[in-house]
């Protein structure tokens, strides 16, 4: 899905894993394009060697369409991980794109439904927020992401390196999804989707109240409504939608819903509370809101029933199907409405009225006059460029990605990433490979003696502060340790050896020895104030654990030999003495 | 029987744990302070184990101590605590010190040294906490003492440095709530310890621990909340922690942000990243929207709350919370709010029918594009799409808010509210019709907003059509096709919910007043008159003919032209509708008819001024003559009385006031009545005839004055004074009645010793009131008030009798604003025949819909009764939410009433009222403190004991025709 929609597919090498995220086909092809090109995973060999987990984000088929052409066909053994919805709903969809590509088109070479099955049964299913051990490093977490039901955001982590992939996902809640979700995860890379780089979305409201209004002053006029939809997503919104404005309104016409797909598909919607909206997970108690009071299975004899209706139809083009036929009996009465809510592809009848057209010429060269009214609307569930930014300040990446967009948009939006949160910024074409360095962090496993030991030497804990700690760094079995260096020697087996550094110290001083040592011994105790300095009976001062004897020097009298001798361990406090005493005592003593 | 057995159980068993209570409670009061303490210091040796050791004290805690033994107790517990090693144990003696220095009368700062000593040695970093803690409830206890005060802190700040957040939580906690205040003492007894509190909490505000974090927000807020000025440095430090991990800490910093912001409004602060400089509040009010677009909805709704109090932002700021660029393909698009305007200023119906008529226009500059803007951007946007239905309605109320400060933005969030009347939540809908109509003087609808607003009449929710009619009822439309939009969807509404009928009307009645001018051209089509044509006469009956007609006339009521457009049958239906629904239309001056139909019309609308001057004169005339003869008085109070019930009915503004004062005056003429009788001076027993007239005017007065102090509401303490005073001479005149007409001398007795003590809480009470009342009876009462305590009862009487008779009557002062509390119940309407049947012993729901008006407190005093024609009577309390609030001193009680009875053999009416229940007790000060009906009835238990209750009814009963009918087998 590099710079541009369709047929999203992403690899992404993380610590030594890979994880492929998504794995859909392109809309726009029929041949091999389609789907997407798994050579580059691997020449020869089984892909199952190659990659650790495939995810899949949601069930919309840009997005999971090749996934049976993947496992079965091509071959892969491993797991696959995908929400609960998203397994329940996603055969459906790949089953109806199945029969319109062999049994409509009569392509063969294509994957079969026992392949589907099959494939459905490497599916793991995993719940909202729950962590999913894939092996021992690898560890992956679902988000809630709005967009379509049971729709997703991943987070893989391996170590301390964690990339969060979005799929499609909307900030803005609707009437039957909520809004896009993440905590502050701090993910190395975040890739996103980036539909709608360059637009910034009117509020919902407007648009549904222009809905709403349009409708209702039809249906007032008994004049009759159509809505070309697809079967899942936004349909059930307007379905939503419609019902509880009937609700509020006490309306009495009857709404119709094609039959066939939709109808499986509303029954997982009834069953995955959960996963919608604030209100209707609210009120469920009391009336599941997918269980619709007045919209009812549509018959195509009702078409011709007289009196207002509204009725959903697929497909959403008015290219063929139901929706169509229903057009065309009805597009003869200005009464009547037909309301597209989505885009149409240019060729399609919808696409035609929508610009304008008037008379329309239906096969068998007849002419169709269009005298209903046309009406556009936009309802789309992808976050647009403030969702997009408000998602990376919600998760603060060190790195972004952009991806399942047009170039042209990216690149605004890439710009303006860098420039308000200064990250990286990418967006690679398809088959590019972009590397990103982040910086890992090691953990290392510290002795709880030792944590207590060394902080209690320093001041406060500060927690911005980095802190310097003694210890021995054990590298052992791809992990490590800081333990204490005796309990490092003792699990070593080694004997623990002294270091000693001596250095001497020549001084001008022709008094006595012991009245030098004296001398030093009142200065250094002088000097460091905060350290013990004895003087020994024997004629030696110790500071700490530092040794320091005086003697004649054999030659000249006059000069006294200082010896300086500490362990390895004093080396700060020790080379500081040496450096005291070179610069010779104070003459004030003298 | 199963259930009836354990019920026995159950009875016997707390049977016996009564019992049990009342030996404990017997020997309590025998107890001595050593042996009290001594009993727990025996229990805690003889405790082997920690666990043991625990389990005492837990039973221990669970009794109260009384407040001489408190200390003893306690230093048993600290002898205790020393001894032993577990800290579990530790910890409980130190919540249990806590505990113990809470008690009421316990001055608890002898024990303070010793809470400090223990502290020194502690370990177990949980005992701290729970240690400072209970610090901290010494230290509440002490406040006024700012030594105590100085050392705690001190303990506090050492104390800081704890490796666990437990412990440092509760040292904020202490600092926040002990930190000195007031800068000059704290300089006084500034030691090198106690600095500056607020630098110490702030070094906190980057602890590493979030809980601590924000313990050190929390203590910030709390000394904020002591009156300490903070300073305004910690502002920029309170900004880093809104970029915070934990949801806590963000919450409490948004709130902290805007204290500051309050605090210093004015002051400059530099933007980071460029050399500009803004206002603080504005800068602060920018951070609060960015947290309106926060990950955890918490923040949301605290910063969408807070939002709205942020006044002094300058509009600048304002208007961009509503602001959001558009943008298709990096071209500027219009809203479809700027849209709708645009069709509208050019005069274009809406079109919105081609392809592409949202196409972007002009291109935009994309390095001027911001997508996150540093600055409000479309905070309130955000806030009204958001997914929780809370931030939603923060943001509205917020709205609200700002919008009632600043009338070009109320103008601007129109849009947006009008928007949120299509929310999926109803009580967002309701919230934002209730936000447009407090903000509706500031704004004028256009003609597509109207239609979205009155497209929500639809609803099938009851409260959002009403609701929408109140705001309706205050709306300005600009257009003649508004007016008319309006009524057209009103009438729909009517025929849609016939129920609405009233609301409707009312609302029409507003619409009609307040836009005359629009109203008249429309005229000729509402009545649907023709210039040569005789039309039908409508429906006298038709509610939305009626409807139409309540428009039209009081619209008329200002625009003098309009009744020449009338025709003949509409001046006759006026003059119905004038009788019929006086309180919907108004007098009219009309052409020719006027003198002959109705001449008292002028003179129906008085000014104020005199009606109010009548009232004082007639007032002034009662109080100045005090010395007539008893007759006179008598015809005077009489007389005034009347004129005062008349004038209550004709000035519907005067009615509480007149209704009062006819009440008060009432109470007079009975106690003159009563005490007029000759037969007084007769020493014999009075016999039955005199015994009744002068008790049952003692009872009535009883009665009246408890109207008057709990039914009207604005009554002052002035007033209650005087109530009050009303009422002690009425039992006064009861106690004199039962001394002639009883022959012992026992139960006399009684009744003296409990009018004296009434007295003595007359005079407790309204000791500041005493010196205006001279010359009354209190005040004669109280001169003579040591020989009544001495004298006998048959003493007492006679001493009252003389100084009830000669005490002169006081003036009762009137307040500014007086009314009475009313009901009315619209539903049932009591004027249908046919019978409710139901099976008897099953329940039947019975609708209840009344208005309450001037009720303080409804849901605490408000009561359904049904009386049975059987006698019975049942006492419905209604739930609190039955209860709606749709203006000021208006309420609505929409509930239902559950009837059952046993079979009847024919169908009979019940009754159904409305009662204003009563406490004598709860003074009017009090019951001005809503309190929830659980709690009520916890505290009212000791109350009731000398505090009299009672039950006003209050409204008209209507009655119900009900039929129970036996069961079938």
């Amino acid at each position: 899905a590099g710079q541009d929609v369709g047929r999203s597919c992403i690899l992404v090498s993380i610590a030594g894993k890979n994880v492929m995220l998504d794995c859909g086909m392109h809309m726009g092809y029929n041949d091999d394009r389609r789907f997407p090109d798994f050579s580059y995973i691997t020449q020869n060999g089984r892909l199952t060697d190659f990659l650790d987990c495939v995810i899949i984000s949601h069930f919309h088929l840009d997005h999971c369409g090749a996934l049976p052409y993947f496992s079965e066909m091509v071959g892969y053994d491993g797991p696959i991980y995908m929400t609960h919805p998203t397994k329940a709903i996603c055969p459906i969809l790949l089953e109806d794109y199945r029969k319109i590509t062999v049994d409509k088109k009569g392509e063969t070479n294509f994957f079969t439904s026992q392949m589907i099955k099959d494939c459905m049964k490497k599916v793991v299913a995993v719940h909202l927020h729950q962590t999913v051990q894939v092996d021992e490093e690898l560890e992956i977490k679902a988000y809630y992401a709005g967009h379509v039901l049971g729709a997703a955001m991943f987070q893989i982590k391996v170590g301390c390196e964690s990339v969060v992939y979005t799929g499609d996902y909307n900030m803005t809640p609707d009437r039957h999804l909520g809004a896009a979700w993440i905590d502050k995860c701090r993910p190395d890379l975040l890739i996103s989707e980036s539909t709608y780089a360059t637009t910034i979305r009117d509020s919902k409201r407007c648009r549904e109240r222009d809905f709403l209004k349009k409708v209702h002053e039809t249906v007032e006029r008994g004049g009759k409504v159509l809505i070309p939809v697809f079967a899942l997503g936004r349909a059930q919104e307007l379905c939503i939608l419609l019902e509880t404005f009937w609700e509020r309104m006490n309306l009495k016409a009857p709404i119709y819903f094609s039959t066939g797909l939709t109808e499986k598909a509303n029954h997982y919607y009834k069953l995955f509370i959960t996963w919608t909206n604030q209100k209707i997970r609210k009120t469920f108690v009391q009336r599941n809101m997918f269980e619709f009071k007045h919209i009812k299975a549509f018959d195509r004899a009702f078409a011709d029933n007289p009196g207002p209706m509204v009725v959903f139809a697929t497909p959403g083009m008015l290219h063929a199907g139901q929706s169509l036929q229903i057009f065309r009996k009805w597009a003869g009465n200005e009464k009547n409405m037909v309301i597209m809510p989505g885009y149409c592809v240019q060729g399609t009848v919808g696409h035609k009225i929508l610009s304008g057209q008037r008379k329309l010429e239906m096969e068998g060269r007849q002419i169709l006059e269009v005298k209903m009214q046309v009406e556009y609307m936009s309802f789309s569930a992808h976050a647009d460029a403030k969702g997009i930014m408000q998602l990376i300040r919600q998760a603060e990446p060190r790195n972004v990605l952009l991806v399942h967009g047009e170039a042209k948009k990216m690149e605004f939006l890439k710009q303006k990433i860098e420039q308000e949160f200064h990250v990286n910024c990418y967006m690679p074409a398809n088959g590019e490979t972009t590397t990103i360095f982040t910086n890992p962090s090691i953990p290392v496993d510290i002795s709880l003696g030792l944590l207590k030991r060394e902080t209690a030497i320093g001041l406060l804990p500060d927690a911005k502060k980095p802190k310097l700690m003694h210890g021995t760094l054990i590298m052992k079995d791809n992990s490590f340790r800081l333990v204490s260096p005796e309990q490092a020697l003792k699990e070593l087996g080694l004997a623990e050896h002294q270091l000693r550094f001596t250095c001497r110290v020549h001084i001008q001083d022709p008094r006595k020895e012991h009245e030098t040592v004296l001398r030093v011994y009142n200065h250094l105790k002088g000097v460091l104030k905060d350290y013990s300095v004895q003087h020994l009976p024997d004629g030696s001062i110790t500071v700490e654990s530092i040794l320091i004897q005086a003697t004649a020097h054999s030659e000249d009298q006059g000069t006294k030999v200082l010896l300086v001798s500490w362990t390895y361990q004093d080396e700060e406090l020790g080379s500081y003495l040496t450096s005291l005493l070179k610069k010779g005592l104070p003459q004030s003593t003298a | 029987m199963a259930a009836h057995l354990k019920k026995r159980v159950y009875e016997e068993f707390t049977k016996v744990v009564q019992q049990q209570h009342e030996d404990l409670s017997a020997k309590k009061l025998r107890l001595t302070k050593p042996s009290k303490s001594a009993a727990l210091h025996v229990d805690l040796c003889k405790a082997t184990s920690p666990a043991d050791a625990l389990q005492y004290l837990l039973q221990f805690a669970r009794k109260p101590v009384e407040v001489e033994s408190v200390e003893g107790v306690v230093r048993i517990l600290l002898e205790h605590y020393y001894k032993e090693n577990d800290a579990s144990v530790r910890l409980k003696i130190a919540s249990l010190l806590g505990l113990l220095s809470k008690t009421a009368g316990f001055s608890p700062d002898c024990i303070m040294d010793d809470a400090i000593n223990t502290l020194q040695n502690e370990k177990s970093h949980q005992v701290l906490a729970q240690l400072l803690d209970t610090l901290l409830v010494i230290g509440t206890k002490l406040t006024e003492n700012p030594s105590v005060r100085m050392r705690l802190v001190e303990v506090a700040c050492k104390h800081l440095t704890d490796s666990s957040h437990g412990v440092r939580n509760k040292c904020l906690q202490l600092i926040g709530c002990l930190g000195p205040v007031e800068k000059g003492v704290a300089k006084e007894t500034e030691s090198q310890a106690a600095k500056d509190v607020q630098k110490i909490i702030g070094d906190h505000f980057n602890d590493q621990d979030p809980r601590v974090r924000t313990a050190a927000i929390k203590a910030m807020l709390q000394l904020h909340e002591r009156g300490l000025k903070l300073q305004q440095a910690i502002y920029s430090q309170a900004c880093k922690l809104l970029a915070d991990d934990y949801e806590q800490v963000r919450s409490a910093a948004v709130q902290l942000i805007w204290v500051l912001s309050q605090l210093y409004p004015e002051s400059i602060v530099p933007i980071p990243s460029s050399n500009e400089e803004i206002r603080l509040v504005d800068d602060a009010f920018g951070k609060i929207c960015h947290m309106v677009s926060d990950g955890s909805w918490v923040v949301r709704v605290q910063a969408a709350k807070l939002l709205g109090s942020m006044q002094q932002v300058s509009s600048h700021f304002l208007e961009q919370t509503l602001d959001k660029k558009l943008m298709s393909d990096l071209r500027r698009k219009r809203t479809a709010h700027e849209r709708a305007k645009e069709l509208y200023s050019s005069g274009e119906f809406s079109s919105g029918r081609k392809w592409g008529d949202d196409a972007p226009k002009e291109e935009i500059d994309t390095g001027a594009v911001n997508l996150i803007e540093s600055g409000a951007c479309g905070a309130f946007v955000h806030g009204l799409e958001d997914e929780m239905y809370e931030v939603r309605i923060a943001a509205v109320e917020a709205l609200c808010m700002l919008a009632q400060s600043s009338p070009s933005f109320a103008e601007k969030c129109l849009d947006f509210l009008v928007d949120m009347f299509n929310d999926e939540i109803e009580e967002v809908r309701l919230q934002s019709i209730h936000t447009m109509r407090k903000i509706s003087n500031n704004i004028t609808l256009r003609e597509d907003q109207l239609d979205t607003v009155l497209a929500v009449l639809e609803d099938s929710s009851r409260d959002i059509r009403e609701a929408l009619h109140e705001l309706l009822c205050c709306t300005n439309v600009s257009t003649k096709e508004g007016i008319h939009l309006a009524l057209v969807e009103l009438l729909k509404n009517l025929t849609k919910y016939p129920t609405d009928r009233e609301s409707i009307w009312k609302c029409l009645k507003f619409l009609g007043s307040r836009h005359p001018t629009l109203v008249l051209p429309l005229v000729p089509e509402l009545l649907s008159t023709h210039p040569f044509f005789d039309t039908p006469e409508p429906d006298m009956d038709d509610p939305a003919y009626i409807a139409v007609l309540v428009l039209i006339f009081n619209a008329a009521k200002s625009c003098p032209t309009m009744p020449a457009l009338f025709s003949d049958h509409t001046f006759r239906h006026y003059a119905y509708l004038r009788d019929s629904l006086s309180h919907l239309v108004p007098p009219l001056r009309l052409p020719g008819r006027k003198l002959l139909s109705s001449p008292v019309s002028p003179s129906i609308t008085p000014h104020e001024d005199p009606s109010q001057q009548f009232l004082h004169q007639s007032l002034e005339r009662v109080y100045n003559l005090q010395h007539l003869d008893p007759q006179g008085i008598q015809e005077l109070l009489e007389f005034t009385i009347r004129d005062l019930q008349r004038l209550g009915e004709l000035q519907s503004e005067l009615a509480g006031m007149a209704d009062f004062t006819a009440t008060y005056l009432q109470c007079q003429l009975l106690l003159i009545k009563a005490l007029q009788e000759k037969l007084w001076n007769v020493a014999a027993p009075l016999y039955l005839k005199q015994n009744a007239l002068a008790s049952a005017a003692a009872k009535q007065i009883l009665e009246e004055t408890y109207k008057m102090e709990f039914m009207y509401s604005g009554v002052e303490s002035r007033q209650v004074v005087i109530i009050h005073h009303m009422r002690l001479q009425a039992k006064a005149l009861q106690l004199i009645v039962t001394a002639r007409t009883t022959r012992g001398v026992e139960p006399l007795f009684g009744m003296c010793e409990k009018f004296l003590q009434e007295v003595d809480s007359f005079q407790r009470c309204f000791i500041s009131e005493l010196p205006h009342m001279q010359g009354s009876f209190v005040d004669k009462l109280l001169d003579l008030m040591p020989r009544l305590v001495t004298s006998k009862p048959s003493e007492v009487v006679k001493i009252l009798q003389t100084t009830l008779r000669q005490s002169t009557f006081l003036h009762l002062p009137l307040p500014e604003q007086l009314h009475r509390a009313t009901a009315n119940i619209i539903e049932p309407t009591g004027e249908s025949d046919n019978p409710l049947r139901f099976t008897s012993g099953l329940v039947v729901a019975l609708d209840v819909d009344a208005t309450l008006e001037h009720v303080q407190d409804p849901q605490g005093t408000v009561k359904v009764q049904v009386l049975y024609p059987d006698g019975q009577a049942q006492i419905i309390h209604p739930k609190p939410a039955d209860f709606r609030n749709p203006g000021p001193g208006r309420h609505r009680l929409i509930t239902q009433v559950y009837l059952s009875h046993t079979a009847w053999t024919e169908p009979c009416q019940i009754e159904v009222r409305l009662l204003l229940a009563y406490n004598s007790n709860r003074s009017k000060a009090s019951a001005k403190i809503p309190k929830s009906s659980w709690s009520e009835s916890l505290e009212a238990l000791p109350q009731s004991e000398n505090g009299i209750e009672g039950t006003i009814p209050f409204s008209k009963p209507v009655k119900v025709y009900i039929m129970p009918k036996p069961a079938r087998r």
